[in-house]
Parts: structure tokens; C-alpha cells; sequence
């Protein structure tokens, strides 16, 4: 009994997927803190939909996917903005629009290029494939996004909490609103292998959302989520080697369990007290 | 290319069926768009069609209608997000985000677990031209429906979308009216499904509507204008899969977004060139003014 | 869609208490009565459950204590019958829908239609004829979000004139709104208190009140008093409404009475301040039209 329930650790491909899960949980959980209290969670979802024809470009280009993906993701994430700003039509209609129209292109370019390229791969991510070069390119992008925000933790928050006390003070808003974007560009295509394009959105919101439930400081909100997101993540990686299922959705899976009880936790009171007094509805 | 090539399409019953089915499928969802842009329920479009992936997958594999899956997972979906936002102190965006992505990778782990019975393909990219007779019944069904409904609660769902506390002023039925767009909303999305699947449905769903919204500043003008756009762009999309061995969804879409560019750009009124020569001229009216 | 002749227009609430689900009581055993023909102001800070009264008088909230009646009849059934309108503040709505001046004032006719919500001639006529009153019949295809801030408060103003509501709401009608239009709406409503409606205004606003309210309903929290303006405007009155939230200018201890006796200016930028002569005698722009009202009410009564 012991010696199946090991197992997973046995395998070199299984400790290298728990490396990489990890790092991956890791960065989209530090970032999901700021999309969720900036009401960027749509952003997540975007950006990530519109990866998809960059990468299937650099294919055809010859170039690094990951350049690709980026270029596009940005794409859509500058574009939305320059339209939004020319147009009447709501920002989150503009986000569809474009998302999904640039997701659209990919499809359309892939059936059209003969390729080594997996959709069900770039989609759903293939974890438990990962290759030694792979990982490490996971683990130089995740590592070098994790650095940068940390870093720059406390500026973002404010750009995040209060946009323009953040111009008043003169910081470059829109230099900063643009970093955040790039490093969540940059963190979809470190997810790419791990959970695909399509579940890294996931990724992108749920953490936070808990953490959010369950402490009231910023710090420990990034603190909880990292490590809620890591524990999931192993978690489902876990469970997938065994139950022969999609490692994607058994990690999305623990970490919207992990939401439900937080939910659960908070709902219980002991938090409820804490919290600020209802604001006057008149 | 020959005049025999681009009429080949239309010599294969598959290719008629699926271009006729997706034409009312497009009419259909552009006229609901009209309504989930203003309500500002693009996201909510967006998190429907992923919920409705679990529902999909349970149907099959109990050999139930699909439409009836869909629906009640996209139902149970929707009941999810509003009690956890009434729950919780979380942004809306958040929660719908977090309930979406959970119901979508459940029906992932499905589609993971009995890779026999259920084609992944099909439940996330469509697959219109292979469309059973059955569910082309189902979609025709659920299509009438829909229309009927818009055409006679059009108003009443304008005004609810407008201006909600005018609407409880009059007295009329705010929470059935919320309802019956979440319904409608649903129903479009189990139909859309099919033509163009679960990733791009909100595509179908959204841009017409906006599209439309660039081009007229009358409502009523908008849902024509929506509806006749989503038709045309299934009908020319579903024909050009034809010569690009499938990816239907892919090219509806495609063509919806170059629309939605066309219309942002050379709108009349509210397109880019427009606003720069009204802009234009009111610099050369008032020259003091600074730009 | 009127009441019934034999039923005057009243309003009335008994002991409205409202709590909100998440455990706030926003306002305890608020209770007034008001009859028709009447401007009435509501008076009180932000937070004081002034938004609270005006939704439990509409019936977007259910008082958890206490009853508000429209003619005797509950909200509701008034509701039906089209009997409340209600302008709200130009925040509400998204500007940029694609409806015109027009569209928006048919929408207070929905009551009256059918089903479908077709519009007859009766409906064309009436919306016709409030948006002559307002002024905005030239402008009636235009897209709502074309209009200056006053136009568009007088596009609600038109609705709620071709609703035909016996009750008509106003949100804080005259923030963002420049001085002609504020004349123009003040015109306007007495125009429809001299029509037999009731006419309840929100306002924080108070040096406008006395000028063209004669009732006046101060709340915090409650309804601490209701009735004549004359009476409730006292300076001892808004102190309890108001706390230390008022601004308090004492002029007769102030500079100016010592060097200039009488000749008192008092200049402000954006609300009008509320001037109370010796004993809580009260200011008013339009003295003469006021005492025409009392008058007639008084001869009325008699």
C-alpha cells in the first residue's frame, strides 16, 4: 500500500511535472492576487484565448513558441485598450471581441499548417510530458515574472487599490498597468506546458479569490494564495497520476475545492466579525 | 478558381445542412447579442459556455438529449455564481471566473476519463458539419423559441437593460425579465455549441451585438442589424470551412471579428475615421481649441 | 390607471423600518403622511436612510416593519397602476444605449400598454405632450447621450410626465444642473402641484427648499419631523438632522451686520445656502407666491 502510494515519486517525469506545476501555481497565484483586486480577471482569460495565433506563427516562423505567444497575448491586451479608448462599446465586449476573434485566427491557422504542433497540448497542457528543456525554460520564465513582482510588489498594489492616487504621486500608470500585462503574458507562456492555454485562466483567478476570502492584508493574501496554489497543484498532479485523468483539470479541480472551503470557512463567521462594518446602502 | 469549385459545396447534403443550420444559429445569437452587450453580460456569456461543457459530457454518456445537459449545467452554473456572490465580498468578475473555470475543467476531467465516448474536438471547437438530425431538431426548437420570446418581450427586455429600477417602478417583473435573458442566454449557447463550440460561442454571442452597436443609435436597428450580421458571417464562414477541411467555428469567428474591425473603423458615426473628421472639423470651427 | 375621484391622493408611511440583509437597519419607524398638491423636500445627510425611504416608497425594498400606502392602496398594487414615477439621478443609466429622447420617454407609457408594448395614439399624444413641456421636442431623435446634463434630467423629468404618476419621485433633481434648468423643473413642478400631484423631492440641497417646497420631511435615520416648511425649517430642526454636519454661519454676529445693518449678501458657488432671519423667520426668493399657497390652502381647509 505504501510502496503504490509513493509511486508518483518514483518517476523521474513525475518529480520534473511536480517542479514545474509548482513554479507555475506559484506565479499565477502571486499574479491572480493583483487581476482580481485590479477586476482584471476577464484580462486572464483573454490574454490567454489570444496566445494561440502567435504561437502557431512562430511555428511557422521558425521562431521560439514562447516569442510568439507573448507578441500575440500583448496584442491583445494593448489592442483591447486602443480600442476601448476609440470606441463606445464596454471594455469587457471589447475583450471578447478581440480574445476571441485572435483565438479564432489561431484555429484557423492551425488546420491550415501541417504541423508537429498538438492543439490538445497548447490547449490542455501535457504536464506529465514535460521535457528537461522545457522545464527549464518554465522555470527561467515563472522564476524571472515571480522576481519582478515581488519585487515591485508594493507599487503594483497601489496601481491596483487606487489608480489615480498613483498618477497623482507620479508614477507611471500606464507604464505599470502595461508591466502587469507583459508579466501576465509572460506567465501564460510559462503555464503553456503545464495546463494549457485554456485552464491556466484558472490559475489566474482562483487563488486569489480564496486568499481573499480568508485574510484581510495583502501580504498574507499573497502569502496564502502561493501556497493554497502550490499545495493544490501537487495535489491534482497527484491525483491525476493515479485516476488516468487530465493533470489540467485535477489541478483546477483542488483549487476551486480549496475556494469552496474558504467559502465555507468564511461564511462559518469567525471572519464574518472581522469584517469591516456593511457600508450604508443610501 | 471555377464557378464548379465554389458551387461544390452545395452538392453535399452534409454542407447544406450545416450551412442552413448555422445561418439560423448566427441570425439567432445576433439578435440576443444586441442584448448581452448593453446588460454588459459578456462575461457572463463567456463563463456560460464553458459551464455548459460538464453538462454536455454527463448527457452523452447517459445518452440523454445534449441540449438538456447543457442547459442545466449552464443553469446550475449561474445559480453557483450568484450565490457565492451574494456570499462573499469578492469582485463579480472573480467569482464568475472561479465558478466557470470549475465547471469547465470538470467537464474536462470527463472528456479525460472516457476518451471513448466523448470527442473532445467536437464538445471545445464544434462540429457542425457533422450534425446528427436530432440535434438539428433540438437547435431548430430551441431557435423558434428564442426568437419568439425576443419578439414579444423585446421591450420590456430593452427597458430592463436600460434603466432596471424604471422597470420595478411600472411594476414589471424585474426578476422574471432577468430570468428569462439568463434563459435565453443559455438556450443560445447549447445551440451555438454545436456550430462552433464551447471556446468560441461567446464570440457568437457578443461581437454582432457590438458590431451593430457601432453602426445605429436606435435599438430596435441594432437587433436587425445583429441578427443579420450573425447570419451572414455563420453562412459565409460555414462555406468557407468547406475549402480550409473544417475548423468551422474558427472562421465564423474570424469573419465576425473582421466585421467588428470594418464596423470600428468606417462606422458612420461612431467609427475611428468618422470621429477624427468630426474632430477635424471642430478644430477648424473653434481654431482657439486645442485639440 | 388614476385613482379612483372619491379617493384622495395620499401617501403615507406607518413605522416603515428597513433592514437590509446583511443585518443593517437603515431606518427605524419612519412615519409621515402626506396628501396631493404638494412639493414635499426630504431632507437629510448622506446615510441618513434617504435613499432607504425612497425605496421602500417605490418597492424596491420590503420594510421588515410597518406599511407604506399610496391611496390607501400598497405599493404594489399602486405600482400596477402606474400611479408612482420616478426620476432618478443622471448616474444611473448608461448614457450610451442606443435609444433616443423619444424611446426613453415611451418607456414611462409601458404601464399602460399591452403585452407587447406597442404604442397607441393615446401613448404617442402623451409622450408628445411632456416632452413639449419639458422643451425637448426638437431634440427627440437624438441619442440620449448627445444632451447636456440638464437635458438630461429633463428627458426623465418628460418620462415621468408621460407616465401620468400621481406620485412623482425626484432623485437630488438639481445636482449637475445649471440654474436655468433647476428654474425650469421648479416651473414644472409646481406646475403639476397645481395638477393635484404629489411630488416628493430628495434634495440636500437646502437654501432651494423653502423656495418652492411647502412640506418638508426631515429623516435621519428616522422621520424626525414632517409637515409645513415654515414649521419644520427651523434652525433647532436641521440641527438635530443635520448634526455637526451643517455649516453654521451666525451673520448676526458676523462683520458685516456691524458695518452694513441690514444689507447682508451671501455669495456661494454651488448649492444655495438657507438664510433664517430673527426667530427661524424664513428666507424666501418667491415670498409672494408662498403666501399665495398658504393662503389658498388655508381658504381651502375652511
Amino acid at each position: 500500500m505504501n510502496v503504490s502510494l509513493l509511486e508518483p515519486f518514483r518517476h523521474e517525469f513525475m518529480l520534473q511535472a511536480f517542479a514545474a506545476g509548482g513554479l507555475v501555481a506559484a506565479v499565477c497565484a502571486v499574479l491572480s492576487c493583483y487581476l482580481v483586486l485590479r477586476g482584471w480577471s476577464l484580462m486572464g482569460d483573454a490574454v490567454s484565448h489570444a496566445v494561440l495565433p502567435g504561437i502557431v506563427l512562430a511555428y511557422l516562423a521558425g521562431l521560439p513558441l514562447g516569442v510568439g505567444a507573448f507578441a500575440s497575448g500583448l496584442l491583445c491586451a494593448t489592442g483591447t485598450g486602443w480600442i476601448k479608448r476609440h470606441t463606445r462599446v464596454k471594455e469587457d465586449t471589447v475583450m471578447g471581441v478581440v480574445f476571441t476573434g485572435l483565438f479564432a485566427l489561431g484555429l484557423v491557422l492551425h488546420v491550415r499548417t501541417p504541423s508537429e504542433l498538438h492543439l490538445d497540448h497548447i490547449l490542455f497542457g501535457n504536464l506529465l510530458g514535460i521535457e528537461p528543456g522545457q522545464l527549464r525554460e518554465t522555470t527561467i520564465l515563472a522564476g524571472g515574472v515571480l522576481a519582478v513582482v515581488l519585487a515591485l510588489r508594493r507599487t503594483l498594489l497601489l496601481a491596483a487599490f487606487d489608480p489615480s492616487h498613483t498618477r497623482v504621486l507620479g508614477f507611471p500608470l500606464r507604464a505599470l498597468d502595461t508591466l502587469l500585462l507583459a508579466l501576465l503574458a509572460l506567465a501564460i507562456v510559462a503555464s503553456i506546458q503545464a495546463v494549457g492555454i485554456v485552464l491556466v485562466i484558472a490559475m489566474l483567478i482562483t487563488p486569489g479569490a480564496t486568499a481573499f476570502l480568508l485574510v484581510r492584508r495583502f501580504d498574507a493574501m499573497l502569502a496564502v494564495a502561493t501556497g493554497g496554489a502550490v499545495v493544490s497543484t501537487f495535489i491534482g498532479i497527484y491525483v491525476s497520476f493515479f485516476a488516468d485523468a487530465s493533470t489540467a483539470a485535477c489541478i483546477v479541480l483542488v483549487q476551486a475545492l480549496g475556494f469552496v472551503a474558504a467559502l465555507t470557512l468564511s461564511a462559518g463567521g469567525r471572519l464574518r466579525r472581522r469584517a469591516a462594518p456593511p457600508a450604508d446602502p443610501a | 478558381m471555377s464557378l464548379d469549385l465554389l458551387l461544390q459545396p452545395f452538392s453535399y447534403d452534409y454542407m447544406l445542412t450545416a450551412l442552413w443550420v448555422s445561418t439560423l444559429i448566427g441570425a439567432v445569437c445576433g439578435l440576443l447579442s444586441g442584448f448581452i452587450t448593453l446588460k454588459g453580460w459578456s462575461l457572463m456569456g463567456d463563463a456560460l459556455s464553458h459551464a455548459v461543457v460538464p453538462g454536455v459530457g454527463l448527457a452523452h454518456l447517459a445518452g440523454l438529449p445534449l441540449s438538456l445537459g447543457a442547459f442545466t449545467s449552464g443553469l446550475l452554473a449561474a445559480a453557483a455564481m450568484s450565490f457565492v456572490k451574494l456570499k462573499t465580498p469578492v469582485r463579480e468578475d472573480a467569482v464568475i471566473g472561479v465558478v466557470f473555470t470549475a465547471f469547465f475543467a470538470f467537464g474536462i476531467l470527463l472528456i479525460s476519463l472516457f476518451p471513448a465516448q466523448l470527442d473532445l474536438k467536437s464538445i471545445i471547437f464544434g462540429n457542425i458539419l457533422a450534425i446528427a438530425p436530432g440535434d438539428v431538431a433540438q437547435l431548430v426548437a430551441i431557435s423558434v423559441l428564442c426568437v419568439a420570446v425576443l419578439a414579444l418581450q423585446w421591450r420590456d427586455l430593452l427597458l430592463f437593460s436600460f434603466d432596471p429600477n424604471q422597470a420595478r417602478t411600472l411594476g414589471l417583473p424585474v426578476r422574471r425579465l432577468h430570468l428569462t435573458l439568463l434563459l435565453l442566454l443559455s438556450a443560445t449557447t447549447v445551440a451555438a455549441l454545436q456550430a462552433v463550440g464551447a471556446i468560441l460561442v461567446v464570440a457568437m454571442l457578443i461581437t454582432p451585438g457590438a458590431t451593430a452597436y457601432l453602426l445605429t443609435d436606435r435599438f430596435g436597428r441594432m437587433l436587425v442589424l445583429g441578427s443579420a450580421l450573425g447570419a451572414f458571417t455563420a453562412f459565409a464562414g460555414a462555406y468557407a470551412s468547406y475549402f480550409l477541411d473544417g475548423a468551422t467555428g474558427g472562421c465564423i469567428v474570424v469573419l465576425q471579428t473582421l466585421g467588428f474591425l470594418l464596423a470600428f473603423v468606417f462606422g458612420p458615426k461612431h467609427g475611428l475615421l468618422a470621429a477624427r473628421r468630426a474632430r477635424r472639423r471642430l478644430c477648424l470651427v473653434a481654431p482657439a481649441v486645442a485639440p | 390607471m388614476t385613482p379612483a375621484p372619491d379617493r384622495p391622493l395620499t401617501l403615507a408611511a406607518r413605522g416603515v423600518t428597513v433592514t437590509y440583509p446583511n443585518g443593517h437597519v437603515a431606518l427605524t419607524d419612519a412615519t409621515f403622511a402626506l396628501g396631493g398638491g404638494t412639493i414635499c423636500a426630504l431632507v437629510g445627510v448622506n446615510g441618513s436612510g434617504k435613499s432607504t425611504l425612497f425605496k421602500a416608497l417605490m418597492g424596491f425594498v420590503v420594510p421588515s416593519a410597518g406599511a407604506v400606502t399610496i391611496s390607501d392602496e400598497p405599493v404594489r398594487t399602486a405600482q400596477r397602476r402606474g400611479w408612482v414615477a420616478y426620476v432618478p439621478q443622471a448616474e444611473e443609466v448608461d448614457w450610451t444605449f442606443p435609444v433616443n429622447v423619444h424611446d426613453v420617454v415611451m418607456m414611462g407609457r409601458y404601464g399602460y400598454m399591452n403585452f407587447l408594448r406597442i404604442p397607441r395614439a393615446a401613448d404617442r399624444d402623451a409622450v408628445a405632450d411632456a416632452l413639449r413641456r419639458v422643451g425637448l421636442w426638437d431634440l427627440r431623435d437624438r441619442q440620449i447621450g448627445e444632451l447636456s446634463g440638464g437635458q438630461k434630467k429633463r428627458v426623465f423629468v418628460a418620462r415621468a410626465l408621460a407616465q401620468q404618476g400621481r406620485v412623482i419621485l425626484l432623485d437630488e433633481p438639481f445636482t449637475g444642473v445649471d440654474v436655468k434648468t433647476e428654474e425650469a423643473i421648479v416651473a414644472l413642478l409646481r406646475e403639476l402641484r397645481a395638477e393635484g400631484r404629489l411630488i416628493l423631492v430628495s434634495t440636500h440641497n437646502l437654501g432651494s427648499v423653502p423656495e418652492f417646497c411647502d412640506q418638508v420631511v426631515l429623516i435621519n435615520r428616522t422621520v424626525l419631523a414632517c409637515g409645513p416648511t415654515s414649521e419644520v425649517f427651523t434652525a433647532d430642526n436641521l440641527q438635530r438632522a443635520f448634526g455637526g454636519a451643517l455649516r453654521h454661519f451666525d451673520l448676526s454676529r458676523s462683520t458685516v451686520e456691524e458695518h452694513d445693518g441690514r444689507q447682508v449678501t451671501v455669495l456661494t458657488d454651488d448649492e444655495r445656502p438657507l438664510v433664517l432671519g430673527q426667530g427661524g423667520h424664513l428666507e424666501y426668493r418667491d415670498r409672494s407666491a408662498h403666501e399665495k399657497l398658504v393662503a389658498d390652502r388655508e381658504a381651502g381647509k375652511t
